[in-house]
């Protein structure tokens, strides 16, 4: 699939919307109507679709015309775009490359320089109101000088390139909610995308990275209905981000049996019960992890024997701790002189009032690791 | 090779994880009863349930193999083949490097991908009518 992502140095004119439709371009290239109906079988259950809808995708799909995209890349550790390029291999999902026309990605575009940044302007020009914008990585607003790209702000860089931007996808929970960069103390000043773009639709894949397919997914849905996807309250798309951690996983009897692993070697551990007293943040956590799961379908943190760390929920690197249950306090009450001075007559509505205000209070007080937080007893 | 010493996890032989097969085995029931009284065709999706390590392998045990098999070669390999119950079929997309990208129980009298597409058909009489007239002119 690297291959396909690979931009066609000063050729942004593949990204003209009035060019021809995915069906054409696939016949065009000898793909066979079932192989077609396979793609879009396989694009239904990516979608989290039902199977019914498969021939009104293959009807979409097939008159979809091929999108010009420009993707960002800011404050990030390029996991995103590894996620992407890394966990695939499948003739099926490169289809979904071949129906867009990557413009610009400077990790993964031939040219670089003056060339790069010339081919994202005629893209940009040409495509007005039609291209999709991808972001991934935060955006430093302290000082724009902390990440520049051919010595263009990153805030300047998003703004210029929103303008004409048909919808914007931010990937990974950097671009989404900040991310790592914004944890405490966020020395630079870093906010998501959604905190500088305000008239543009915004679809939040947020993940720490985001599951390919997710990804993929979201680029699907945008070809197959010309929209966005229908989005949470905090604009992440309801078919991949509509359920719980929690309620999808496959050791949820064991929590509704009360069966828990205390230890990650004890004989909860070995039989697969529940880790949600080992800190696991599935409950609170909305993601497709159980269910679409990691590498090819593989299996997912908790299948190899791993909390969920919340990875795609806001502020998640702040939230206590990873080992600490998410009924423990994100703080010790006995040193918390607010609580202790107001007189709390029981620990646990000391309890309960932090853990509404933990995210709060951990901007105020970076909480590390600690061995005890991983033996747990 | 010793296993003393080696911490033994048996998560994948749990009786007691998500439970799911069964009730599946239900909806295929209903299915296919729906399929002989009706003829409605159904499509589950089998990337769209919870399934602990283990189970997804118990369901395909469970449905066993019937009389047809095919092999297609497209995007990948599929595997479709007819399970023992007549008009339950299961039908398994690979990619390239033969990694299962979707799974699907159908119950249907035959599964659409299978049918000579339309498509098809119409590139295909386009060669047929090109080469005859190739060698009707050589």
């Amino acid at each position: 699939m690297k291959k396909d992502l690979l931009l066609k140095d000063g050729n942004p004119q593949q990204g003209n919307p009035l060019g021809g439709t995915l069906g054409e371009s696939l016949r065009s290239q000898g793909v066979s109507r079932r192989s077609f109906m396979k793609f879009c079988a396989t694009t239904a259950s990516m979608m989290a679709l039902p199977p019914s809808m498969i021939p009104m995708i293959a009807n979409a799909l097939e008159n979809a015309r091929r999108p010009s995209v420009i993707w960002l890349s800011f404050q990030e550790c390029t996991g995103c775009t590894e996620s992407l390029t890394r966990a695939h291999t499948s003739t099926v999902e490169s289809l979904i490359f071949d129906a867009i026309s990557l413009d610009y990605h400077h990790t993964l575009q031939a040219a670089s320089g003056h060339a790069a940044e010339a081919a994202r302007e005629v893209a940009m020009e040409e495509n007005f109101g039609n291209y999709l914008l991808v972001v991934d990585g935060s955006i430093p607003l302290d000082n724009p000088g902390y990440s520049t790209i051919a010595g263009i702000s990153n805030l300047d860089m998003l703004t210029e390139s929103a303008k004409g931007a048909a919808a914007i996808v931010a990937v990974g929970t950097c671009a989404t909610y900040g991310g790592i960069p914004h944890a405490n103390p966020n020395p630079t000043g870093a906010v998501s995308v959604k905190d500088i773009i305000k008239d543009k639709p915004i679809i939040n894949v947020p993940g720490c990275p985001p599951i390919p397919v997710v990804i993929t997914g979201v680029l699907a849905h945008y070809l197959t209905f010309g929209a966005i996807p229908e989005l949470d309250h905090i604009g992440r798309p309801k078919v991949f981000y509509g359920q719980s951690i929690h309620d999808r996983c496959y050791r949820r009897p064991f929590y509704d049996k009360g069966q828990f692993a205390e230890t990650f070697d004890d004989e909860g551990a070995k039989k697969g019960w529940c880790l949600y007293k080992l800190g696991c943040k599935g409950p609170t956590t909305y993601n497709a992890c159980a269910t679409t799961k990691w590498n090819n379908g593989t299996s997912f943190p908790i299948e190899s024997g791993h909390p969920c760390i919340g990875c795609s929920e806001p502020d998640f690197w702040d939230g206590g701790g990873f080992y600490k249950a998410l009924s423990l306090p994100t703080e010790d009450l006995s040193k918390t002189a607010v609580y202790a001075a107001a007189g709390a007559a029981a620990a646990g509505v000391a309890v309960s009032a932090l853990n509404r205000g933990k995210k709060n209070a951990s901007n105020k007080i970076h909480i590390k690791t600690t061995i005890d937080d991983l033996t747990q007893e | 090779m010793s296993s003393v010493g080696i911490t033994q996890f048996n998560i994948q032989m749990g009786d007691e994880l998500t439970q799911n097969v069964q009730p599946l085995l239900h909806e295929i029931r209903h299915a296919l009863a729906a399929l002989l009284e009706s003829g409605k065709a159904s499509i589950i999706d089998l990337r769209s349930i919870p399934l602990a390590p283990g189970e997804e392998e118990a369901i395909i045990e469970a449905l066993g193999k019937g009389e047809i098999n095919a092999r297609l070669e497209a995007l990948g390999p599929s595997d479709i083949y007819e399970t023992r119950f007549a008009g339950v079929w299961l039908t398994s997309h690979y990619n390239e490097d033969h990694v299962v990208v979707s799974r699907f129980i159908e119950i249907t009298e035959l599964p659409a991908i299978l049918r000579s597409q339309r498509e098809d058909m119409a590139g295909a009489l386009e060669t047929l009518n090109e080469e005859l007239q190739k060698q009707a002119t050589s």
